[in-house]
């Protein structure tokens, strides 16, 4: 290709270049006359809205905080709600000598020394301009007395504030959680959200539970005014305002009456009860024993609380149905049934001698059942309802770890549910895959001995516990379990339902859940493990009970409940669902260190039943429907 | 009496007199805001008043050296630029989260700011010398020369810079004569590009566009500087509250006020009325240097001094755009009003190129 070079002609470039000199000049001046008719815009157009009343006066910028949603049970009781009362606030900056302007204010309002206290911590960890409270909740005569004082404290002021309130504090303070001060984490997390604009104003912030996973609908949405103030700093005019939305109400699945019940039943005792709806997932009671007062947290808890709580030896801030993890005990028993049937492994026919413990062959090691001397002729059936131990060894033998492992965990143990609140724990369900990645060691036929009868490597959480009974109330269906129900919009009141949501769904052969459906509701019955609990009931429960060893007994001695120490005593366990032909409810119960599933668990059970499904109240001394303790004698391995 | 006469002669020969005339003036009323907006702080306005001597002693020697060697110092600067601009890639101290800065024992340097003129005159000098046989593949090197540093300086990282930069090459290249059909052509690229970028923005990233382009999104965190200083000139009406007695910025004392938004300062005090008479004496310096721009001989003085005047006027638009709220914040400075002795330094260098082009003995290209 011949190369086309041309030689430029001067005076034609530079015409070229004075257009285009011009033609910036006049870009140039464009933009000038856009500046100019803002400058005009600004300073003519809407020199009403700038112009202020007074000289010394200047117009600020604030922010209008959104009111918080409320969070109700699903019958309307209220779980939190918000209230107004009035705060003095101190902007340090404006204050020349702070101390002393403190002691004088204390002489007119009452300060304590943790107010003071926690004031000084508030200061450190904010810039002086901001605007720090000193006291809370002023009484109506101190809002007056400082009214009255006002000139005497400048850079001092009363706001209005609006504050969180938890009802029912303890009782369901493990769902509800609270809100507290925005710290710099949460600073943080807000900005990597591209939130931290909405929460401009703002003090506060879901730390836990509910109030922590449906923040952002609890929120709202944060509006602004423009206001002109005078020198000192008190509004005079609102010059503009974009009101704030206020947060969206949330409606639970908790049944509050359900919830009182079982609290009720468990008295004093450590524990949890998870209670879903079968047929769809919905929480309808979450308990967690001991809870605390979640009020206490909201305005940063004090010294003395905190450490009350947190030392205590009963552990009240321990979420024991999300995060407590159990050995499941017999209740895991239920599930080994029909894994040994859908895995063809044992009929519903199939019996055998129990003489009271179980041998691996060429090994003289006897694994124990509970019973001294066996249950004699065991089936299937037989089996769950006196919770017969050996059957399991043996049956535990033929299938094998992974075999359990690989079936069992359809039904969630060893997965976290996925439940609405963030914490969930994914307890353990063993495999000699995971034995090999954790210890470093293989699998040995006996520990699948221990793991048949749920103790063992074998670890569950009450919510698991709870779920993996639903699926065999409902013949299979894994429902997500959830705690809210509805979500109202705060504006229009428009009521919007979180559907029900089908995990997935399981395979199992009808005649085989039959075998072992039957069966859970013989326990209730005369001659099963639970028989007293079922005694006189209105309607059919199925259920299993389960004590879980918290330490272990050595080969040959007993287990005397007396001599060991409270603390190391076994868990009471139950799972159970009702009515039995058509389940409305499915639970799983834990009462820590006292009495055995059958004594213990199951009564509570029976009380949350008869409340759901017949409205029964328990009297009051119900609480105590469990034996006393006697000296109860268990083999154990 | 000889002597006095010998002396001025020697000062100002090389000097524009209507050019400084109004850089002083604009200087002046510049340290009268200043004071207003440091609340009457003498130290910072006497320390601006150095920054003004220096910037003018510099002005003065730049304008004192011949045109050909402002021409022959062009490559080696540009090169130098480059070297400490990777420099600072690897060995730059980082401070508040980028590196910007080169420490040389004694004193530190930002790279940076010398690419700020050493860009211009390297394009310059390029396009001076492929003037005869002008093509489009000399306009592809010229945008790698421009595309080198910048993409250095957004690596710091440092839009701001980078942008202006770029736009201070783009005017090179659009005065030399780049295809107007190139221009539109990118033009239409990037505006496509748009929607596209927009969608695999992260949600954090899509609220800081938002809260850019609308304050008050985030009133009281990104937007606040924009909505005060839009109060702030609104609340000056037509005349101003008077000096010294803008109410807005005077119980704020943010430090901005005396560098990026000392406009607003200047407008709540002086009003629509100030308004006027500063834009007008902005437009006159503008004018002057465009008269230069005109007048001036080679294809190098020509771009030099154009890019020059085009750079100094998208520093005034983008700082009273963003403080009036036409624009977002971006961190650009009052050309010689602003507090602060770098950006007073490079405007007054530039100025003494376009003095040296103006007052130098024009050479005649053949």
């Amino acid at each position: 290709m011949k190369q086309h070079v041309e030689l430029r002609n001067h005076s034609v470039e530079l015409h070229k270049f004075r257009m285009r000199l011009t033609i910036s000049a006049g870009f140039v001046l464009v933009l000038f006359l856009l500046l100019y008719a803002r400058f005009y815009f600004l300073q003519v157009v809407q020199q009403e809205h700038y112009h202020t009343l007074a000289e010394a006066n200047r117009i600020s910028i604030a922010p209008l905080v959104p009111y918080r949603g409320l969070i109700s049970d699903r019958n309307g009781r209220i779980l939190a709600q918000n209230y107004s009362a009035y705060t003095l606030e101190v902007v340090p900056s404006k204050i020349q000598d702070l101390e002393t302007t403190l002691n004088e204010l204390a002489a007119i309002i009452e300060i304590t020394s943790t107010d003071r206290q926690r004031f000084k911590k508030l200061l450190k960890e904010s810039k002086r301009f901001k605007s720090l409270p000193i006291r809370h909740r002023l009484t109506e005569v101190e809002i007056a007395t400082f009214a009255a004082n006002r000139y005497r404290f400048p850079g001092i002021e009363i706001r209005a504030q609006v504050y969180r309130q938890y009802p029912e504090k303890e009782m369901v303070s493990h769902v509800v959680g609270y809100i507290s001060r925005i710290n710099d984490h949460d600073l943080e997390q807000l900005e990597s959200n591209g939130e931290l604009h909405n929460y401009r104003g703002s003090h506060h912030i879901g730390k836990i539970g509910i109030e922590q996973s449906y923040e952002k609908q609890l929120h709202g949405i944060t509006g602004f005014e423009e206001v002109e103030t005078d020198a000192a700093g008190r509004s005079i005019r609102v010059l503009s305002r974009t009101p704030p939305t206020p947060g969206n109400n949330l409606i639970l699945t908790l049944d509050l009456g359900l919830q009182e019940v079982a609290e009720m039943a468990f008295g004093d005792r450590r524990g949890a009860l998870v209670a879903l709806d079968p047929n769809n997932g919905e929480v309808l009671a979450f308990v967690s024993k001991p809870g605390y007062d979640n009020n206490l947290f909201i305005g940063g808890i004090d010294q003395e609380n905190w450490n009350l709580l947190n030392n205590s030896i009963d552990r009240p801030l321990n979420n024991r149905a999300l995060r407590g993890v159990y050995p499941p005990g017999s209740t895991f028993k239920p599930f080994m049934a029909l894994a040994a049937l859908e895995l063809g492994k044992r009929t519903a026919e199939y019996s055998m001698s129990d003489p009271g413990y179980f041998s691996l062959p060429g090994v003289s090691r006897r694994y124990r059942d509970w019973k001294p001397g066996g249950h004699g002729r065991v089936d299937l059936h037989k089996s769950l309802v006196v919770s017969c131990d050996t059957y399991y060894y043996s049956l535990a033998n033929d299938l094998g770890i992974d075999n359990i492992h690989n079936f069992i965990s359809q039904f969630g143990l060893g997965r976290k549910t996925g439940i609405d609140i963030e914490g969930e724990v994914s307890g353990l369900l063993p495999s000699s895959a995971w034995k090999m990645r954790q210890h470093k060691q293989k699998w040995y036929a006996g520990d699948t001995i221990s793991v048949s009868i749920g103790q063992g490597y074998n670890l569950t959480t009450p919510l698991q516990l709870a779920f993996a009974t639903m699926i065999i109330a409902n013949n299979g269906k894994a429902y997500l379990p959830h705690l809210v129900k509805q979500i109202q919009n705060s504006q229009t009141g428009e009521i919007e339902d979180i559907p029900a949501k089908l995990l997935y769904s399981l395979n199992l052969k009808p005649q085989n859940l039959e075998v072992v459906k039957s069966a859970l509701v013989d326990v209730t019955r005369p001659g099963g493990t639970a028989a007293k609990a079922g005694a006189n009931a209105d309607y059919t429960f199925a259920g299993k009970t389960g004590t879980s060893q918290v330490v272990g007994i050595k080969q040959g001695e007993r287990y005397n409940e007396k001599l060991i120490n409270e603390r190391h005593r076994d868990h009471a366990m139950f799972i159970a669902y009702a009515p039995a032909e058509n389940p409305m409810i499915a639970l799983a119960i834990l009462v820590e260190n006292t009495g055995t599933g059958g004594s213990t668990a199951a009564p509570i059970a029976r009380q949350v039943f008869d409340y759901f499904l017949l409205g029964k109240l328990p009297e009051t001394d119900l609480a105590h429907l469990t034996d006393p303790i006697k000296n109860h004698v268990h083999d154990h391995l | 009496m000889i002597e006095i006469r010998k002396i001025w002669h020697y000062l100002t020969r090389y000097i524009d007199n209507f050019l400084l005339t109004g850089i002083l003036i604009l200087m002046v009323i510049g340290l009268i805001v200043l004071y207003s907006a440091t609340g009457g702080n003498i130290t910072r306005v006497s320390n601006q008043v150095i920054n003004i001597l220096i910037a003018l002693v510099i002005m003065w020697l730049v304008a004192n050296i011949p045109l050909q060697q402002i021409m022959r110092l062009a490559l080696p600067m540009y090169m130098l630029g480059l070297i400490l601009l990777i420099g600072v890639a690897f060995f730059g101290e980082i401070n508040n989260g980028a590196r910007r800065w080169l420490s040389l024992g004694v004193t530190r340097i930002q790279p940076s700011e010398l690419m700020k003129i050493a860009l211009p005159l390297m394009m310059a000098w390029y396009f001076d010398k492929h003037e005869i046989t002008l093509r489009l593949r000399d306009y592809l090197g010229a945008t790698i020369l421009l595309l080198l540093p910048v993409l250095l300086i957004l690596r710091q990282p440092d839009l701001g810079t980078a942008l202006l930069i770029a736009a201070s090459g783009f005017y090179v290249l659009f005065l030399a004569g780049l295809s107007w059909r190139i221009i539109i052509g990118l033009g239409t690229a990037a505006a496509a590009s748009l929607p596209v970028l927009w969608s695999v923005m992260h949600d954090y990233q899509r609220q800081r566009i938002m809260t850019l382009l609308d304050p008050t999104q985030d009133p009281l965190g990104a937007g606040y500087h924009t909505i005060q200083s839009s109060i702030a000139i609104g609340s000056g009406g037509v005349v101003g509250k008077g000096w010294q007695n803008g109410t807005q910025t005077q119980l704020d004392f943010l430090p901005e006020q005396s560098t990026d938004f000392i406009f607003a300062v200047f407008s709540e005090e002086f009003g629509l009325i100030g308004n006027t008479v500063l834009l007008l004496l902005y437009l006159l310096v503008i004018g002057r240097c465009i008269a230069i721009t005109a007048n001036a001989s080679t294809q190098f003085t020509r771009l030099i001094s154009g890019s020059i005047t085009l750079t100094f006027c998208t520093y005034i638009f983008v700082n009273m755009g963003m403080v009036s709220g036409i624009l977002p914040i971006v961190g650009v400075p009052l050309p010689l009003m602003s507090y602060g002795g770098t950006s007073m330094v490079t405007m007054l260098l530039g100025f003494g190129i376009l003095m040296s082009i103006q007052t130098h003995p024009k050479l005649v290209k053949t």
